[in-house]
C-alpha cells in the first residue's frame, strides 16, 4: 500500500510531456489525417486461418480421445448436475423450495435476511416466472460453486507468488474481456447445445473476480502483521491460515459477490445456446420487443442477485463472529427445521397449495409497457437532441483522429503515451496490442471501438469517483444506492436494449450509454469499499487536526483507497469492453458488430473470433496504460 | 439416465416456450415413437410461428413428443451431427452450412420449401411514400439525401442497416449506384424495428434495410424502394453488385438419420408448407402476447384443409 502522502504526487514533468504529446498528436492529425488508409479485412490471413480452425473443431467428437475422455465426460457430469438440481426443485415444489431457502438464510444469515429470502422466493411466483427462476438458480448455484472451489485456491496462490500472478492476470483479463458471443459457438462444439455449455460459458466469465479479489486481499494484509507472526515462528501455512486469510475476508467476499453478479449477468447470453432459465424469458421478450415482459424477467434476475448477495455476505460476516449463545442457536435451528417441515407438509395437507395459484401471479409487464409507451413518445425529442450534441462534440472528434490517422502514427503515439505514464514494458505492450489489431485485419473497426471505449471508460470513472466517495463516506447512501447498483450490474443488457434504442436511436452514443450503465455500478461499489475501509484511527487523526471534508477526501481517503480505485479502473475498463458486443447490437458498429456477425453466420466465424481477440488486445492496452498512470511512480525519494 | 435427462429437459423446453403437453383429443393411432422430436427455434418471430404450428400439430394430431431448443442459426446446424437437433423450420440460404452438413458430412438433408418467400430490400415508412411518392425509385434518393442525415451519417444521408444474421451488399450498392448515402450499422433486428417504429410515430425520415416475412409489418406499414431489378448472377461479384436482392425460397432442413427412420412425423414435416400471410397471422398473434399453443390452435382451427393436406400420407 502506498503511503498516504505519496498518493497524489506526480512528477510535474509528466504533465508537460502529456501536453506536448497531445499537441504533436493533433499536429500529425492535421498533417496526415486520411492518408494511407487500411481497409477492414486487410490483411486477411489470420481471419481465414481462424475460420478454418473453427470449422474443424468437433469433427472427431466420437473418436478423438480429447472428446471421449475429457469433454464428453465433463458434458455428461454438468448435464447430470443440472438435471439433478432441477429434479430436486420439482420434488420440493414451490413451498418446499421457499421453506428451505428461507431456513438456510435464517440459519446462516439471520432473521432479517430470512425475511428477505422469503419475499424473494415469493416474488418469483408473483412475477409468473417460478420454473424459469428455479432453472436459473440451479445453473447459478453450480457455476458459483465451481468458481469458488477453483477460484479461491488460485487467488491465494496468486496472492503469495508474484510469478504466478504475472502468469495469471493476462489470462483473467482475456477471460473477462473476450466477448462470450465470440466463443459461445465454439463452446457448444465442445459441450453441446444446452446447460453444460451455459455453465462453462458462465464459469469462464464469472471466475476472474473471485480470483482477483482473493489475490488483492492476501496482498493487502499489512506486512507488519505477516512479519509479526513470522517472527513468532509461524510457518507460511500458519501465517496464511491464521493471519492472511482471516484478515482478507472482507475483500474476498467482495470477490464472491462480484462472481455471483457476473454469473447472473451471463444467464441471458447463455440462453442463446438453449440454456434454460430466466434468460429465455428475456430473449423471448426481446424477440417481440415486449419491454414490459423483458423488465419482468429482468426484475426476477435482480431479485435473485440481491437475495444471493445479501445472504452470502451475511453468512460470511457471521463466520467470524464469536460464539452465539447456545440458546439462540437452538431457536434458529429449531425454527429453520420447523419451516422445512411446514414447507414439505403443506402440499400434502392442503392440496390446493401444492402448485402455485395463477391468481397470485401479477407480472409488471403491462404497467412497464404503458410507462415505456409514454416515455418513447415524450422524451425522445430531448434525448435525440442530447445524442446529437454529445456525438458532435465528443465522439466525432475523437473518432476522426483515431480512424483517419495512418495506423503506424497512431501506434507510435500510443506507445509514447504509455512510455510517459509508465515504463518501457507498458509502451511495448501497447504497441504489440495495436499491431495485433492491424494483423487481424481489423484496424478501422478497432479504432471505432476504441473511441467508444475510451469515452465510456472515462464516464464510468467519473461516476465511480463521485458516487463511490459518497457511498464510502455515508452508510445510508450506500444502503439506498446498493440495490440500484446491484440491479444495474445484473439487469441483462437485453432488457434495456429496446428502451435505449427508442430513446437514443441506433447510434454510437447508445452503445456508450449501455456500456456505462453496466460498468459504473462495479466501479462505484469497489471505490466505495476502498473509501469505507480507510482505517477509522486514520480518519480520527485527520479530523483531530481540523481537516475539512474536502481535505479529508482528497488528501486522505482517495490516496488511501488507491489500490481499490485501481481495481475499479481495471474492472471498469473490462466491463466496458465486455459491453462492446452489446454496443454492436445498438448501433456501435466496429468490433462489436463483427463479433455479432461471426456469431450469426458461420462464414464470418473467423471474423468474429478475430474481432474478439482485437477487443481483448484493446482492453489489455487500455488497462496497462491506465494502471501505470494510476500507480505512484517509484522515484528516488520513495525507495527506502 | 440418458433417457431421464432427455425427458426432464423436454419438460423444461416446453415449459419455457409456454406450451403444455396435454393436447386435445383427436390423436391418430399412428405411433410417433417415444423419443421427442428436437425442433430448433431461431430467434425471429416468423420462425416462432412455424415452430408454434408444427409443434402443435405434432403433439395434438400425431401424438408426438417434442423438445424445442432456442438456439442461434449456425449453432442449430451444429446439432445435426450430434443428434441434438432434428429439424430447422425456416432456413435462409446458408450455402456454407448446407455444403458442410448436407453435401460433405451428409448428416442433414433439405426437406424442401416452407412455402414462405424471403424478400430483402430497402424500405421507407409508409408515410414517406405517401408524402414523397417518387422516393420509391432509387434514382430519386439523392434528391432526398439531406432529409436522411443523422448524427451517425455526417453530411450524407443515412441508410440504416445491420441485422447481422442476413446478407447485405449495401455498402457496395451505395457506391455502385452513386448514392450520396452512408451505411450505418444498426446491429440487430430490435434496432431496425425500433427505429422504424420511432420513424413512424414521430414522422422522422428513415431509409432502412429490411426483410419479409416479418411480424412487425402486420402493425407498421412500409414501402419498398425499387433498386435495379435482380437478374440471375448480377450479384456474383460482391464488389461490383448494382442490383436488388434475389428472392429467397425458405426451406426446412432435417437430420438425415431422423428422416431415414421415417414415420408420420417425417411425412408431415416434409409436407409442411404455407404462405407468408399464414405465417404473418400466427407471428402477429405471438408478438401480441398469445402463447404459442393459442396462436397455433387459432390458425389450425381456421385452416383445417391445409392441415389435412399436411397429414395425408
Amino acid at each position: 500500500m502506498p503511503s498516504a502522502d505519496g498518493g497524489g504526487r506526480r512528477r510535474p514533468a509528466v504533465k508537460w510531456q502529456l501536453l506536448v504529446l497531445l499537441l504533436v498528436w493533433v499536429g500529425l492529425y492535421l498533417a496526415f489525417g486520411g492518408r494511407w488508409p487500411l481497409e477492414d479485412g486487410e490483411p486477411s490471413g489470420i481471419q481465414d486461418w481462424l475460420q478454418n480452425v473453427v470449422s474443424t473443431i468437433g469433427d472427431g467428437r466420437l473418436t478423438n480421445p480429447l472428446f471421449v475422455y475429457v469433454f464428453n465426460p465433463i458434458t455428461h457430469a454438468l448435464q447430470s448436475a443440472y438435471d439433478t438440481g432441477i429434479w430436486l426443485t420439482q420434488q420440493l415444489g414451490w413451498t418446499g423450495m421457499t421453506a428451505i431457502g428461507t431456513a438456510i438464510a435464517l440459519v446462516v444469515a439471520g432473521w432479517r435476511l430470512a425475511v428477505l429470502t422469503l419475499i424473494g422466493f415469493l416474488a418469483f411466483g408473483v412475477l409468473g416466472l417460478w420454473d424459469e427462476s428455479m432453472e436459473t438458480l440451479v445453473l447459478v448455484a453450480i457455476s458459483v460453486f465451481l468458481s469458488v472451489l477453483i477460484g479461491i485456491p488460485l487467488g491465494v496462490w496468486a496472492g503469495m507468488s508474484d510469478r504466478f500472478e504475472r502468469f495469471l492476470l493476462p489470462i483473467l483479463d482475456t477471460m473477462q474481456i473476450l466477448p462470450s458471443l465470440a466463443y459461445l459457438p465454439i463452446i457448444t462444439l465442445f459441450f453441446l447445445i444446452g446447460p453444460p455449455s451455459g455453465i462453462v460459458a458462465t464459469l469462464v466469465y464469472s471466475i476472474p473476480p473471485v480470483i482477483r479479489l482473493t489475490d488483492v486481499g492476501i496482498r493487502g494484509v499489512a506486512s507488519e502483521s505477516v512479519e509479526a507472526s513470522r517472527s513468532l515462528g509461524a510457518t507460511t501455512r500458519q501465517v496464511l491460515r491464521d493471519v492472511q486469510l482471516p484478515m482478507s475476508r472482507r475483500t474476498r467476499i467482495v470477490g464472491v459477490n462480484q462472481t455471483v453478479m457476473a454469473a447472473l449477468s451471463m444467464i441471458t447470453v447463455a440462453a442463446l445456446v438453449a440454456t434454460p432459465g430466466l434468460g429465455q424469458a428475456v430473449l423471448a421478450a426481446l424477440q417481440v420487443r415486449n419491454v414490459g415482459a423483458a423488465f419482468n424477467a429482468g426484475l426476477a434476475i435482480v431479485v435473485m442477485a440481491i437475495m444471493l448477495d445479501r445472504v452470502i455476505s451475511g453468512a460470511s460476516r457471521r463466520v467470524g463472529r464469536v460464539a452465539v449463545s447456545r440458546r439462540e442457536r437452538l431457536t434458529v435451528w429449531g425454527t429453520g427445521a420447523a419451516l422445512v417441515v411446514v414447507g414439505a407438509v403443506i402440499p400434502a395437507v392442503v392440496p390446493s397449495l401444492a402448485t402455485w395459484n395463477e391468481a397470485w401471479t401479477h407480472p409488471i409487464t403491462a404497467p412497464v409497457n404503458d410507462a415505456f409507451g409514454w416515455v418513447r413518445i415524450n422524451v425522445y425529442p430531448i434525448t435525440l437532441a442530447f445524442t446529437e450534441w454529445f456525438t458532435t462534440w465528443f465522439i466525432n472528434p475523437l473518432e476522426s483522429v483515431l480512424t483517419s490517422m495512418p495506423f503506424f502514427i497512431t501506434i507510435a503515439m500510443f506507445a509514447v503515451l504509455a512510455l510517459i505514464v509508465g515504463y518501457l514494458r507498458t509502451a511495448i505492450t501497447a504497441a504489440v496490442c495495436l499491431i495485433a489489431c492491424v494483423l487481424l485485419g481489423l484496424w478501422p473497426s478497432s479504432m471505432v471501438t476504441l473511441t467508444q471505449v475510451i469515452i465510456a471508460a472515462a464516464l464510468t470513472m467519473v461516476l465511480g469517483m463521485i458516487f463511490g466517495v459518497w457511498t464510502g463516506r455515508s452508510p445510508w447512501a450506500d444502503r439506498i444506492l446498493r440495490p440500484t447498483l446491484d440491479a444495474g450490474q445484473v439487469l441483462p443488457p437485453f432488457v434495456y436494449l429496446v428502451p435505449c434504442l427508442a430513446l437514443f436511436g441506433p447510434t454510437r452514443f447508445t452503445a456508450i450509454i449501455a456500456a456505462v450503465a453496466y460498468a459504473a455500478p462495479a466501479a462505484i461499489k469497489i471505490i466505495g469499499e476502498g473509501i469505507a475501509t480507510v482505517p477509522t484511527n486514520t480518519m480520527e487523526a485527520t479530523r483531530s487536526v481540523g481537516s475539512t471534508s474536502r481535505q479529508e477526501i482528497l488528501k486522505v481517503q482517495i490516496p488511501m483507497a488507491r489500490p481499490l480505485i485501481l481495481v475499479a479502473l481495471n474492472q471498469g475498463i473490462i466491463f466496458v469492453m465486455a459491453m462492446v458486443v452489446i454496443g454492436g447490437l445498438v448501433g456501435g458498429g466496429g468490433l462489436g458488430y463483427d463479433v455479432v456477425s461471426g456469431f450469426s453466420q458461420e462464414r464470418f466465424a473467423g471474423l468474429g473470433l478475430a474481432a474478439g481477440i482485437a477487443i481483448v488486445a484493446l482492453g489489455i492496452m487500455l488497462d496497462r496504460i491506465s494502471q501505470s498512470a494510476g500507480k505512484v511512480r517509484r522515484t528516488a525519494a520513495d525507495v527506502r | 439416465m440418458a433417457a431421464a435427462a432427455l425427458l426432464l429437459s423436454a419438460c423444461a423446453g416446453n415449459a419455457s416456450s409456454g406450451t403444455s403437453t396435454s393436447g386435445s383429443g383427436n390423436a391418430t393411432t399412428a405411433s410417433c415413437g417415444s423419443t421427442p422430436i428436437n425442433i430448433a427455434e431461431n430467434a425471429w418471430t416468423g420462425y416462432a410461428a412455424n415452430v408454434a404450428v408444427v409443434d402443435y400439430v405434432l403433439r395434438t394430431k400425431l401424438n408426438c413428443k417434442t423438445k424445442i431448443s432456442k438456439v442461434d442459426e449456425q449453432v442449430s446446424w451444429q446439432g445435426f451431427p450430434t443428434g441434438q437437433i432434428d429439424v430447422i423450420l425456416e432456413n435462409w440460404g446458408h450455402e456454407d452450412l448446407a455444403k458442410k452438413y448436407i453435401t460433405d458430412q451428409k448428416v442433414a438433408v433439405d426437406l424442401g420449401p416452407t412455402g414462405n418467400q424471403g424478400i430483402i430490400g430497402w424500405y421507407v415508412p409508409q408515410w414517406m411514400a405517401d408524402q414523397y411518392p417518387d422516393i420509391l425509385d432509387y434514382k430519386n434518393l439523392n434528391k432526398y439525401a439531406d432529409m436522411f442525415k443523422t448524427s451517425e451519417s455526417g453530411d450524407k444521408g443515412q441508410l440504416l442497416d445491420g441485422d447481422p444474421s442476413y446478407v447485405t451488399n449495401d455498402k457496395a450498392l451505395v457506391k455502385n449506384l452513386n448514392l450520396n448515402y452512408t451505411v450505418v450499422t444498426g446491429g440487430s433486428e430490435a434496432a431496425l424495428i425500433t427505429a422504424l417504429q420511432t420513424a413512424t410515430d414521430q414522422k422522422k425520415p428513415l431509409l432502412f434495410y429490411f426483410y419479409e416475412p416479418q411480424y412487425a409489418l402486420a402493425t407498421i406499414k412500409v414501402a419498398r424502394v425499387a433498386l435495379p431489378p435482380y437478374t440471375a448472377g448480377c450479384d456474383a461479384d460482391p464488389k461490383t453488385v448494382a442490383c436488388d436482392y434475389p428472392p429467397y425460397t425458405l426451406n426446412k432442413i432435417a437430420r438425415a438419420a431422423f428422416i431415414d427412420a421415417g414415420g408420420p412425423a417425417v411425412n408431415f414435416l416434409k409436407k409442411f408448407n404455407w404462405t407468408n400471410d399464414d405465417q404473418n397471422k400466427v407471428a402477429a398473434d405471438i408478438a401480441a402476447g398469445k402463447s404459442y399453443d393459442d396462436a397455433a390452435k387459432a390458425w389450425v382451427e381456421a385452416n383445417p384443409d391445409k392441415v389435412a393436406a399436411w397429414l395425408a400420407s
